[in-house]
């Protein structure tokens, strides 16, 4: 069996930051592997362990500073990694989701998995429609917001046995027929920290750099529908009462307020 | 022509109150448009959920009969169809957990640009929809150039739709591929009950990941013990599995209304707000001044909660663990 896992290396704004001409100036960026894909990861990772013979390929659409990144998932336990870049992508603001499906479902046809792995969304731009957009571009059948796997379904039935979780705390119990994309969401798993002896494993593992050459893509997909046209700090709607002073004097003024909403005596 | 295709949300029998959002959204497009505003309801009891649909603003509704409960290959089929017959400038959708699992198929299919989970959007003759990007810390604003377009809304950002309409009902006949319809919903399950219900609290102090770690938890179980509070959390704690799942307030977890709400290291994700928001007094301890838990806050204090929780407790004569 084989297990796709798409990761993302994403961007996380510092507290204190700048825009100009639309952006956050790169000083003020750190780069990180998306919260929702170590999970992702992660479960493919159980998934290995937990059959014989199946291998876990993780993919990512980035640049090359990404493939620190995809060094992690490989640090935990994933065999190889493909990593799809192009001068087309180099000026392309925002990838919309269609450019991504595009761009995953050329790897998907070269890699031909049984399952793909992705994250609900990514935590910078929070689009939410990559795993979903590409399970209908390659015909795979999917789940959205997965928060339980029944690994051994998988692997001996080829059914993804899911709970999908919705709000207010309920959750949806769904069959879905392989091969397919499940969107994984946090807290399905304890995603493990890559261990000294996987950090090194990890140097000498694959990660195969792919041009749209190389997958017969054209130059267009990376064409988005969608433009970035403006960014801006939200204006602040907040009317808080800030309670000022060092910490002792603001937990005495907080003190105070609960107090005076009746909540806490003494 | 230019009309708008809203696809409404219900589950186990009840129309999701993001429908009723939807139809004030869609409304506001049809407007911009100059077309009209239809509402399709897709499963259920459709008569009764067309019915309650039927609100000002609303210019048709359409019921499509199939099975009970929401599944993705149905959504996808019907919409298409509805798409086909309808030809609309505009798909808009919540952007719940159901608008996540069939939005982007059904964007994908017909070939539509897919703006999700929107929090504002404009229409003269090209669309602009403003939405959030890196956790609510900057708002950005999306052209996109040429329709038709799909568009999932955040639930919250606009009024729900009122009133009593005088749109046409009428079924609307899909002829479904059962092939293609290669998911089964087996059921349902709530999760998070347990010793307590943070539901019914007056008090809580709740935690996020400005805790950091497990063994910080004992210094917010004192600030609890001190006031009488009760614990609370935001979703990371409880993926971590540092506290059980019937403490998390939010999207997923529970919606909460206490008299007072105390956000500590917890920086109001919307998913997160969408649970405590109705606390009648918000109190948000945050080291970053920019935190989005302060846009909604009554009281701000910007300061570490390691040195802010440990004055509190001693304010009321409580022991600060060292941690
Ligand atoms: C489909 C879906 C459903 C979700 N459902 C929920 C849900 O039900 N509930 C929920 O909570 N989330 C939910 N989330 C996750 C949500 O998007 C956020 O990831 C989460 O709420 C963030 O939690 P947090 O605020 O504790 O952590 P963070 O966003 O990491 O914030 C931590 C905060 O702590 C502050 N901080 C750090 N150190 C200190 C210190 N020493 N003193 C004071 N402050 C400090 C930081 O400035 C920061 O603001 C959901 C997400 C998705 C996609």
């Amino acid at each position: 069996m084989k297990v796709l896992v798409t990761v993302k290396e994403v961007a996380e704004v510092e507290e204190d930051f700048e825009i100009s001409n639309g952006e956050i100036e790169e000083t003020y960026l750190d780069y990180d592997l998306n919260e929702w894909d170590d999970y992702a990861v992660e479960e493919g990772v159980q998934l290995q362990e937990a059959g014989d013979d199946v291998e876990v390929v993780a993919v990512t659409i980035g640049p090359e500073r990404s493939e620190e990144t995809i060094r992690m998932a490989l640090a935990k336990g994933a065999d190889r990694a493909v990593r799809v870049w192009d001068d087309a992508l180099e000026d392309a603001d925002i990838l919309d989701v269609e450019a991504k499906a595009d761009i995953l479902a050329a790897v998907v046809e070269e890699e031909d998995p049984d399952i793909v792995l992705s994250g609900v969304q990514a935590a910078d731009d929070a689009f939410g429609g990559t795993g979903v957009a590409l399970a209908e571009e390659v015909g795979f059948e999917w789940a959205a917001v997965v928060n339980a796997l029944d690994t051994e379904k998988v692997l001996d039935e080829g059914v993804a046995s899911v709970h999908r979780e919705l709000e207010g705390g309920v959750e949806e119990l769904t069959d879905v027929e392989l091969p397919a994309v499940l969107t994984i969401q946090t807290g399905i798993n304890e995603p493990r920290y890559a261990s000294l002896r996987g950090i090194r494993q990890a140097q000498s593992k694959e990660i195969a750099p792919k041009s749209f050459d190389d997958l017969g893509l054209d130059a267009s997909v990376a064409d988005s529908a969608l433009e970035l046209t403006d960014m801006y700090e939200p204006e602040t709607e907040s009317d808080a009462q800030y309670l000022e002073g060092d910490a002792s004097e603001q937990a005495a003024q907080l003190a105070d307020v609960l107090r005076e909403k009746g909540v806490v005596d003494g | 022509m230019s009309d708008v295709l809203a696809v409404a949300e219900h589950r186990r029998g009840e129309l999701r109150d993001v429908s009723f959002e939807l139809v004030t959204a869609g409304r506001e497009l049809a407007d911009a448009t100059g077309g009209d505003l239809h509402v399709a309801v897709v499963g259920g009891d459709t008569d009764s959920f067309a019915d309650a649909l039927n609100r000002e603003g609303v210019d048709q509704l359409h019921a499509v009969e199939y099975g009970e409960e929401f599944n993705h290959d149905v959504y996808v089929q019907a919409t298409e169809a509805l798409f086909g017959d309808l030809d609309p400038e505009f798909l808009v959708v919540p952007n719940s957990v159901n608008g996540l699992d069939y939005a982007p198929a059904i964007a994908n299919k017909l070939g539509l640009p897919y703006v999700s989970d929107a929090v504002d959007v404009e229409y003269d003759g090209s669309l602009t929809a403003t939405r959030e990007m890196y956790g609510s810390k900057v708002e950005t604003t999306i052209e996109v150039a040429e329709g038709p377009y799909a568009v999932s809304i955040r639930g919250g950002e606009w009024p729900a739709a009122e009133g009593v309409g005088d749109a046409d009902v009428s079924a609307f006949d899909v002829d479904f591929d059962e092939d293609a319809i290669r998911s089964t919903v087996t059921g349902f399950e709530e999760v998070g009950a347990g010793d307590v219900d943070i539901s019914e609290a007056e008090f809580l102090v709740s935690i996020g990941r400005g805790i950091e770690e497990e063994e910080n938890l004992p210094l917010i179980e004192a600030l609890v013990e001190a006031t009488d509070a009760t614990l609370s959390s935001s979703r990371p704690i409880v993926d971590n599995g540092w506290l059980p799942k019937n403490r998390q307030v939010g999207q997923s977890g529970k919606q909460v209304t206490p008299d007072v709400y105390l956000a500590i290291g917890i920086s109001g994700a919307v998913q997160h707000v969408a649970g405590m928001k109705g606390a009648e007094t918000i109190i948000a301890v945050n080291t970053d001044p920019d935190a989005p838990i302060f846009d909604i806050a009554d009281y701000g204090v910007v300061g570490d909660l390691f040195d802010v929780v440990p004055a509190l407790i001693e304010e009321f004569g409580g022991d600060a663990p060292d941690v």
